[in-house]
């Protein structure tokens, strides 16, 4: 049969050239940009070229876009790690045939349908210090040790950040695992059972490696989303207070509207740099365990 | 027999617990909502002491919310309408003629799923196709940001579909466009299905996006919308909930009716092994 005439590879062109046009050309236009001098004003001045400039300004300046690099990386390990091991217990919790698990199911996802605006904000209401509902609660309980600045308060700016995150992702992590889990035959517990493995020793030697793909799927999602978050930080703390929780999408968003093109431009091209490298890294993992199974 | 049932009541108080940890924020969202602003901003959980059902007359009044509504809805369903569709065609064509070119346009789509959008420069090719500030290039923009993720998924599902029905619609004298829109497509509706809802409610929650792409506040979608009221009236809770209400209720009725096809599409290319 002639394949060329039933699979038309002009099928591929329209999706193909919009990817290219708006999604690949801008990254790669934007490591061009990165070594000019790009600006608001560039209409009238021309852009010039300023080789590595941009990126010298970036890691000796005093405007601490270093430590944005480092909350990025950050936010990236510390989110993931918070939402996946509480994500697994509790899919295991759910699994095992609990009544009413559906509701538990349907009402955990809920938070991560919902926009990060939405969220955001309503955090902003919930940890607002002198009426927010949790210092509220806390102070119903007469546990006024636990009250916090939680939004502007150094210490702890981090984790209400990662906690709100949290709150929204956990339910999104635990449905894939629910489905990861799902797929694990039951005969497979019975055996173990029967050999007299207890609770840990199930889930090191039965439940973890048969998760291995939805443990690694859920890490993906979860490091790019890290690597690139901006809503939940810009709504809760627009980085603040001062540049306490600068991350990189909002420093780049902040230099863009200062109009500071070239340096917003290099700013990304790093955050391009390190996801290239991270996705290298994951699709090589992915690739091994594939020859392995 | 004992220790079994303490286990299930122990699970189901640790259920209970985390299932109101995400309902509690909810409840106060709502009885607030409906409260006079000086009330509101106790934010407290108790019930009003008078229901102010205008607050939302006035909040969609006010906080240009037909506009934010009617731009949301344009961006979601087109983007993703032809998003979908046209993913489906080129994942179709990916998946049964792996030429070499092929394998190679697959895995070059793939890096997408991982890449940052750089909307600076996107703003600047934006306007040399004068699309920049405009409906049809958001969408445009929306589109081509979700490729990677359509093609990946609905390409996974490809494979179980039969090649002898290609074959034997061809031999009854189909071309390629009826073949892939009458006997492929209907078939690939699930994963399909499960792309345009979570690409829909993607594109809706969006905020970045419009943020770098739309000046001009007629071009704002519902996030842009509810975000630009907050900052106007910061004291307002009882509106600022009312609003946080209204943007969510569209997505919440898509998650309802689509709740079976996400659950299982999200993971369907993930977890198949």
């Amino acid at each position: 049969m002639n394949k060329k005439k039933i699979y038309p590879q002009w099928f591929l062109i329209a999706p193909l050239a919009l990817y290219i046009i708006f999604f690949l050309l801008p990254s790669f236009m934007g490591v061009g940009y990165s070594f000019t001098d790009w600006n608001s004003r560039s209409v009238l001045k021309g852009t010039h070229f300023v080789g590595l400039q941009n990126y010298i300004e970036i890691f000796t300046s005093e405007k601490n876009y270093l430590d944005g690099i480092g909350h990025t990386l950050m936010f990236t390990i510390v989110s993931n790690i918070v939402k996946i091991i509480p994500a697994l217990m509790i899919a295991i919790i759910l699994q095992e045939g609990l009544r009413g698990q559906g509701f538990y199911r349907t009402v955990m996802y809920l938070p991560s349908i919902l926009p990060f605006v939405i969220i955001g904000l309503i955090f902003k209401s919930i940890l607002n210090y002198n009426n927010g509902l949790l210092n509220m609660i806390f102070e119903m309980l007469h546990m006024d040790f636990l009250k916090q600045k939680w939004l502007s308060d150094l210490n702890v700016v981090w984790k209400s950040i990662i906690g709100v995150d949290a709150w929204r992702g956990i339910g999104y992590v635990m449905t894939i695992f629910l489905a990861g889990l799902n797929t694990i035959p039951k005969s497979y517990y019975e055996a173990a059972q029967i050999d007299g493995a207890n609770f840990w020793q199930r889930l090191r030697y039965v439940t973890l490696p048969m998760l291995t793909g939805s443990i690694m799927i859920n890490l993906v999602f979860g490091i790019t989303y890290g690597l690139k978050v901006f809503d939940i930080v810009y709504v809760l703390t627009n980085g603040g207070p001062g540049h306490a929780t600068e991350v990189m999408t909002t420093y780049a968003f902040q230099l863009y509207s200062k109009g500071q093109y070239g340096m917003s431009t290099a700013l990304n091209s790093i955050l391009l740099l390190i996801t290239a490298v991270v996705g290298v890294f994951i699709v090589r993992t992915l690739g091994k365990q594939e020859v392995q199974q | 027999m004992t220790k079994k049932k303490i286990q299930t009541v122990l699970k189901h108080v640790v259920c209970v617990f985390l299932s109101l940890l995400v309902i509690v924020p909810f409840y106060m969202v709502l009885i607030n909502s409906f409260k006079s602003k000086s009330e509101a901003a106790r934010m407290s959980l108790a019930l009003p002491t008078e229901w102010y059902f205008n607050n939302y007359l006035e909040v969609i009044d006010k906080g240009n919310l037909i506009q934010g509504f009617t731009n949301s809805l344009i961006y979601a369903l087109v983007s993703t309408g032809l998003g979908v569709v046209l993913c489906a065609m080129a994942a179709f064509v990916l998946c049964r003629k792996r030429t070499k070119l092929n394998v190679f346009i697959y895995y070059f789509v793939l890096c997408g799923l991982f890449f940052p959008v750089n909307y600076v420069t996107l703003v600047r090719v934006l306007s040399s196709f004068h699309l920049n500030d405009t409906r049809v290039g958001i969408i445009t923009v929306f589109t081509s940001a979700m490729i990677p993720f359509c093609v990946f998924t609905i390409r996974n599902f490809v494979t179980s579909v039969p090649v002898e029905l290609d074959e034997a619609a061809v031999i009854d004298g189909a071309g390629p466009i009826s073949l892939f829109f009458k006997i492929i497509m209907p078939l690939l509706k699930p994963t399909m299905v499960t792309c345009f809802i979570l690409q829909f409610m993607g594109v809706w929650s969006d905020f970045l996006t419009p943020l770098y792409l739309s000046s001009k506040s007629k071009l704002f979608p519902m996030t842009m919308a509810v975000y630009q009221f907050f900052g106007k009236n910061k004291s307002y809770w009882n509106y600022i909930f009312a609003d946080i209400v209204l943007t969510c209720i569209p997505v919440v009725i898509v998650y309802m009716i689509g709740q079976k096809y996400i659950i299982g599409g999200m993971t369907s290319g993930a977890v198949k092994e």
